[in-house]
């Protein structure tokens, strides 16, 4: 025992180097918005520390519709993707579970399922570009109605993709971020034995639907706290999807912040940091908000919990289809709408279908693809791979040596995901390059650790922690050391989740635009770099066949990550 | 330097604050000539550069454009020996940044960006920040063969004297796209497309401002209807002097707003996205900046073939736009001799091509040997570019000034 002990000593080693991989950085990125936010940028002009910059700041005409429109967006948008995704982890849940379920559904609901995930994989903003063919008022299905039944030879005048509300934008988050959710409730089920209560439930006679809100929802809720504070703070300093479907008068506050970034004026990179500065504030305020809200509402329905009412809930059932066929009908239409824009040539209103079609746009591409397509595929398998190493060492630290991350260094690493990446990689820019790091490989992988690494810890730490203790337990009887332990019992056991995490994380690193341009420094193109620089074209045929290359690369990571632990454990039912 | 000190107190006699921005030019041309001399260090730089990696930060949206650079460079690696990588942003900021960067972190030599596709106001603010490197171009041969009078914003960009930090690439004129199925007559003035899009509701847009081709329309309309158009050549004196200056703009706005797509209540948020929105038939009149870009358009299918241009009678904005050197490019020998490529009659005639970009040339044709001049003429001009006889006139940008107020200015008026 004592050598055993021993030789988990090590991994604390693991700890502090995850923790100070990301620190690092961040603290750079921060001191890097913090100090052009007050004022001071020497290279610019600005040799004082003062309140000037926001005080000018919130004098901006833009500025409080901004904001209001950056923290409406946002906090919908999260609630709706968690209302859907809660709804149909519901329905998915108990048609797995209950095998003898007279829902009608069940097939149909199946299919869902298996469409709803791999949009996971599709990047944002080529879901975003779909969807703004699809709903804009010369869009697709303008071009159904009008070429058949209308005859406009314009296209009417709606205000269906950047209106001055922000519900477009908030309608392509939720296309993104449900099947997100969805996932990661999924992903947490069988920690909570989600179908013994199901059958308990329903043996009570509750209705599938409520006793899944009433047994499996707080259990679960806990469990998805953190990937739904990820949306939050995702969908509050969005960029690439405001751009393409947000209003532009005035735009959120993230696109107003890249705005003063592009803007020549030099000096306007003090409001840009000063607005970072803002959307950090409001990003923190927004997740306190949320954490209060979430107190109320447990409140309110704690005795709607217990009332003991039973009910059947077809209703429910429907409601949930047809908003679930809703979403995904729109989002592959949206794909797919890319997709024959990638094989066309000329393709104007009012044509339904592409007027004149080619293979040009891919042959075109096809040999500065296949060398943009390997750096991606390196520097994403790379970063996983150290990210698995990592956040496996690191749980495994807290499990041994019961030193669990405190809440405070656990947040540390989400912090990546919750400040703006303009700013705060400016700054890491200015540290890489004192040191001699800039458009090496390593700093790009680095970079991308920074984004990836959180996704990974976020999917895989809690079905790490909930794993029945017994097991290690057992094994460490039986005389294993902790590194048999680690690779015969745990590994096994959690396959399946670790490698969604590591889709996950692939698919974050395939999808980093600014990381890979600021610490790349222009050495490397990734596909996505690729793709947004053909965005700022506005050239729908180029995006097309980016976005697509784009989606199918973590797609199949995701099939594969899905599919090998079902295959190679396809003899044992519990495990597959 | 002797030689600018003597002029400049020789015109100092003569009253400076008269001078013609004619005569400013010739100044510049003259302080040129001595360094002819140079002319024997081009074959050192050419030794130097070989072999060098020059890292060409360009705005890459477009496909004929990436493909042409890609031309580029399989010629000076031919040519030079040198090795050209484009790097693609979507904002030249992307690329002032990292020089910006690279300089807050002391890094004065081996920097990551080579070369910069840039003008206006990115180019004034890195020349003002000493983020560029040069004065470089009197030692580019091909420099001669630019058309400096006939092309003044050759030597000043926005109003800003060139001196020899970015070497001109190619020329820009200020035009209108149109769907001529749809619009048979075209207005010629400001105040006539206005009475244009009073009968034509909701089928004309500007980009936002925040897009450069929003903020030239706002100078376009206010060149054409100030009372002197000639404050607008210097900055702006005071609030005052530009509220007056600006309020016929304003009253304009006031009048189109209502009449432009969605009512003026948002608007086009690149000038890419506008030319699709052309394409998709929810515009009838968009904004252009490149006269021959629409006939390359409908080549590559990205506009209708029934796309065609207009110009105003009064004449648009024209303006040069230029490659520039940061002054930590460790390749900066070879990025002289790519910029110098680029100037080449050879890559110039490519360029103009409307079947490979059709961005118009900085040289000056008369200046070049027969041949060239020959097939320069050969040149298609392509389905929708008016021929030069029909461009107009060209006017100068207003001073950099301007722009800034006015644009602040319609964010306040329409920006939230």
């Amino acid at each position: 025992m004592g050598a055993t002990l021993r030789s988990v000593n090590y991994l604390s080693v693991f700890q502090r180097l995850t923790q100070l991989l990301l620190l690092l950085p961040i603290a750079a990125g921060l001191l890097g918005a913090f100090f052009p936010a007050f004022g001071y940028f020497p290279e610019i002009g600005g040799n004082q520390l003062n309140i000037d910059v926001f005080r000018e700041l919130l004098k901006q005409p833009a500025l409080p519709h901004s904001v209001r429109l950056t923290i409406f967006s946002g906090i919908t948008a999260t609630l709706i993707s968690l209302c859907f995704a809660l709804a149909l982890a519901a329905m998915f849940s108990q048609v797995e579970y209950s095998s003898q379920s007279k829902l009608k559904f069940n097939r149909l609901f199946l299919m869902m399922r298996r469409g709803l995930i791999p949009l996971i994989a599709v990047p944002h903003a080529a879901m975003a570009l779909g969807l703004v063919f699809l709903i804009a008022p010369s869009g697709w299905l303008i071009r159904w109605v009008s070429f058949s039944l209308m005859g406009w030879d314009t296209p009417p005048e709606l205000i269906s993709v950047q209106d001055p509300l922000g519900l477009s934008l908030i309608f392509g988050l939720v296309l993104k971020e449900t099947p997100y959710l969805l996932l990661m409730i999924l992903a947490a089920l069988p920690q909570i034995r989600a179908a013994e209560y199901l059958r308990i439930g329903q043996s009570l006679g509750y209705g599938a639907f409520r006793s899944w809100l009433k047994l499996i929802l707080p259990q679960v809720y806990p469990l998805i706290r953190l990937p739904v504070f990820a949306v939050l703070a995702f969908s509050l300093s969005v960029v690439d999807v405001s751009l393409i479907l947000g209003p532009t008068t005035p735009p959120t506050l993230s696109v107003l912040i890249l705005r003063w970034l592009d803007n020549p004026d030099l000096s306007m990179r003090f409001f840009a940091s000063a607005g970072a500065i803002l959307l950090l504030g409001i990003t923190l305020g927004s997740l306190l908000f949320w954490r209060i809200a979430e107190w109320f509402v447990l409140n309110k329905f704690r005795k709607w919990l217990t009332n003991g009412k039973r009910g059947s809930d077809n209703e429910a059932a429907t409601a949930v289809f047809v908003s679930g066929f809703f979403l995904i009908t729109t989002a592959f239409l949206s794909l797919l709408a890319l997709a024959f824009w990638s094989l066309s040539l000329r393709w104007p209103y009012p044509h339904v279908l592409p007027q004149t079609w080619t293979f040009r746009n891919w042959e075109r591409h096809w040999n500065s693809l296949q060398e943009t397509a390997m750096t991606t595929l390196e520097v994403g398998i790379l970063t996983v791979v150290l990210a698995l190493i990592l956040v496996v060492a690191c749980l495994e630290n807290e499990q041994w040596r019961r030193a669990r991350f405190s809440i405070r260094s656990e947040w540390l690493l989400y912090l990546p995901l919750l400040i703006p990446q303009a700013t705060f990689l400016l700054g890491v820019q200015i540290l890489a390059v004192r040191f001699e790091l800039d458009g090496t490989f390593l700093l790009l992988v680095w970079s991308h650790l920074l984004f990836v690494l959180p996704y990974v810890f976020l999917t895989l730490a809690d079905p790490w922690r909930k794993l029945d203790r017994r097991y290690p337990i057992i094994a460490q009887c039986l005389g294993a050391s902790p590194l048999q332990i680690l690779f015969r019992v745990k590994l096994p056991l959690l396959l399946k989740p670790l490698l969604v995490a590591a889709a996950i994380g692939f698919a974050v690193s395939v999808a980093q635009y600014l990381p890979t341009i600021f610490a790349g420094g222009g050495r490397f193109s990734t596909l996505t770099t690729e793709a947004v620089s053909y965005a700022a074209g506005a050239d729908r045929r180029v995006i097309g066949v980016y976005g697509f290359l784009q989606a199918l690369f973590p797609w199949l990571a995701l099939l594969l990550a899905l599919s090998v632990p079902r295959w190679l454990y396809r003899n044992r039912a519990d495990l597959s | 330097m002797k030689l600018s000190s003597v002029l400049h107190t020789s015109f100092k006699k003569y009253n400076l604050a008269k001078l013609s921005q004619i005569l400013i030019l010739q100044l510049i041309i003259l302080y040129l000539i001595p360094f002819s001399a140079f002319a024997t260090s081009w074959q050192e730089i050419k030794k130097q550069g070989k072999g060098q990696t020059v890292y060409w930060n360009a705005w890459g949206g477009s496909e004929e454009i990436n493909a042409y650079i890609n031309w580029v460079g399989s010629r000076v690696k031919e040519e030079y020996g040198v090795t050209l990588k484009h790097v693609k942003l979507a904002s030249t900021a992307d690329a002032v940044s990292r020089v910006l960067a690279e300089k807050a972190a002391g890094r004065t030599n081996n920097g990551s960006v080579d070369l910069i596709w840039i003008n206006g106001e990115n180019f004034a603010k890195m020349k003002e920040n000493g983020l560029l490197f040069g004065p470089f171009t009197k030692q580019l041969p091909n420099f001669k063969l630019v058309d400096f009078a006939g092309k003044p914003t050759t030597l000043l960009d926005f109003h800003i004297a060139v001196d020899g930090y970015e070497a001109p690439w190619g020329m820009a004129k200020f035009n209108f796209v149109y769907n001529s199925a749809r619009v048979t007559a075209t207005p010629d003035s400001i105040p006539q497309l206005l009475k244009w899009a009073k009968s034509n509701s909701g089928r004309f847009s500007y980009p936002h401002v925040s897009d450069f081709l929003g903020s030239t329309f706002l100078m376009q309309a206010l060149m054409e209807l100030a009372d002197n158009p000639q404050d607008l050549g210097e900055a702006v004196k005071s609030d005052a002097h530009f509220s007056k200056v600006s309020a016929p703009l304003w009253s304009f706005l006031e009048q189109l707003h209502p009449y432009l797509w969605r009512k003026g209540k948002s608007f086009p948020a690149s000038s890419s996205v506008q030319k699709q929105m052309l394409n998709d038939s929810e515009l009838d009149i968009a904004l252009s900046f490149n006269p021959s870009a629409t006939s390359a358009a409908i080549a590559n299918g990205t506009l209708p073939e029934s796309a065609r241009t207009f110009v105003l009678k009064k004449g648009t904005i024209g303006n040069t736009h230029f490659v520039a050197i940061p002054f930590n490019s460790g390749s900066s020998q070879a990025a002289m001799l790519v910029a110098d490529f680029l100037m080449s009659p050879e890559a110039q005639m490519k360029k103009q091509n409307p079947k490979i970009w059709g961005d118009s040339t900085v040289l000056s044709v008369a200046k070049l040997s027969a041949a060239d001049q020959q097939k320069f003429k050969n040149l298609p001009l392509g389905v929708a570019t008016l021929p030069p006889e029909k461009l107009g006139p060209t006017l100068p940008n207003p001073h950099p000034d301007w722009k800034n107020r006015l644009d602040a200015e319609w964010e306040r008026r329409y920006g939230q």
